[in-house]
């Protein structure tokens, strides 16, 4: 198990999970999110490929209603 | 009449018909949302970049009733006090999206929301040099919002009222010398309180007007939201109609020519 923040929380999950496959476990839809790790954005085409790893902070957003 | 028939609003390279913005905050639920802003006519809407609740991922989310394909959301950093908080939430928001439009507000104080220029044209910057569309909330001030219309922002927007006061355009002469020296639309983005706020904003001459706390907070919101479409359009027919001159004193409209 690893240890990872995200959107301030420490979630304990698996090692050796891609992007792809830790948004799937937490039950979002990958096209209605946007990931910054480590403070750089993730573009969703790599979700695939990045390996989410011990320590890492991962800042997972979405839209919703707002005005000013 | 004929004129604004056609009188298409573009930004960013794209036409509009509906020169009203809104805002999908403080509703009471995605239903009331959905249904302002189908009254108010807007194919613009503004929308908050926000994390997501990872304990509770089946909550309703708003692009499940107002449809990324119809609506042009309009991603803006509203709550974001930095140059750097702004940037950083807009990449996200383009990650989201897929789309550069964006709207750039950074706010200096809590208690007025005035707009802090100084990291407003740092964030400015750095957006457009990474290929954003830069729609931009602003100071009043001709001298600013020139500068950056000169940078490269695709829409000014400067505040009529503090945000969410609904005090009305308290700044007319200001907002009418930006709007005289702009090549870019400039829409009144914070201060309308009701109806008629909006039609003076379009009758100075403004391209639009945006909106939130006006129809979120009036008590009847949908019949608010038809209130605001209908006075944007009734604004900007007065403005091309050429308004009568101001006289000081009575004017008679019927002749006075055969009176008994």
């Amino acid at each position: 198990m690893i240890e990872v923040t995200i959107n301030g929380d420490i979630h304990k999950t698996e090692a050796g999970q891609n992007l792809a496959q830790l948004l799937e476990g937490l039950q979002l839809d990958p096209l209605k999110v946007a990931v910054e790790r480590n403070l750089e954005i993730v573009p969703k085409t790599t979700y695939q490929n990045v390996t989410v790893e011990n320590g890492d902070r991962l800042e997972i957003v979405h839209f919703i209603g707002g005005g000013k | 009449m004929t004129k604004s028939l056609n009188d298409t609003f573009n930004i960013a390279g794209k036409e509009y018909n509906s020169r009203l913005i809104v805002g999908t905050g403080k509703y009471k639920d995605f239903e009331e949302t959905k249904l302002a802003v189908e009254a108010s006519g807007a194919e613009i809407v503004t929308v908050a970049v926000r994390r997501v609740n990872v304990t509770d991922p089946n909550q309703p989310m708003l692009v499940d009733y107002l449809d990324p394909k119809k609506y042009t959301y309009l991603p803006n950093t509203a709550g974001c006090f930095t140059a750097d908080d702004a940037v950083r939430t807009l990449r996200l928001a383009r990650e989201a999206g897929g789309w550069n439009l964006v709207k750039l507000e950074v706010l200096g104080d809590q208690k007025t929301l005035y707009p802090n220029m100084v990291e407003t044209l740092q964030a400015a910057e750095v957006l457009l040099k990474e290929g954003f569309e830069v729609m931009v909330y602003c100071s009043d001030d001709p001298i600013m919002a020139q500068r950056l219309e000169d940078m490269g922002c695709c829409a000014i927007m400067p505040l009529g009222a503090p945000i969410g006061s609904g005090l009305g355009i308290q700044n007319p002469v200001q907002i009418r010398l930006i709007v005289e020296q702009a090549k870019v639309p400039v829409l009144v983005d914070a201060g309308v309180g009701t109806a008629s706020d909006a039609a003076v904003a379009m009758e100075i001459g403004c391209d639009g007007v945006l909106m939130n706390t006006a129809i979120a907070d009036a008590k009847n919101p949908i019949l608010m939201a038809r209130a605001m479409k209908l006075a944007v359009e009734a604004g900007r027919a007065a403005y091309f109609s050429g308004r009568m001159p101001k006289k000081m004193y009575a004017d008679p409209s019927s002749p006075l020519a055969g009176l008994i």
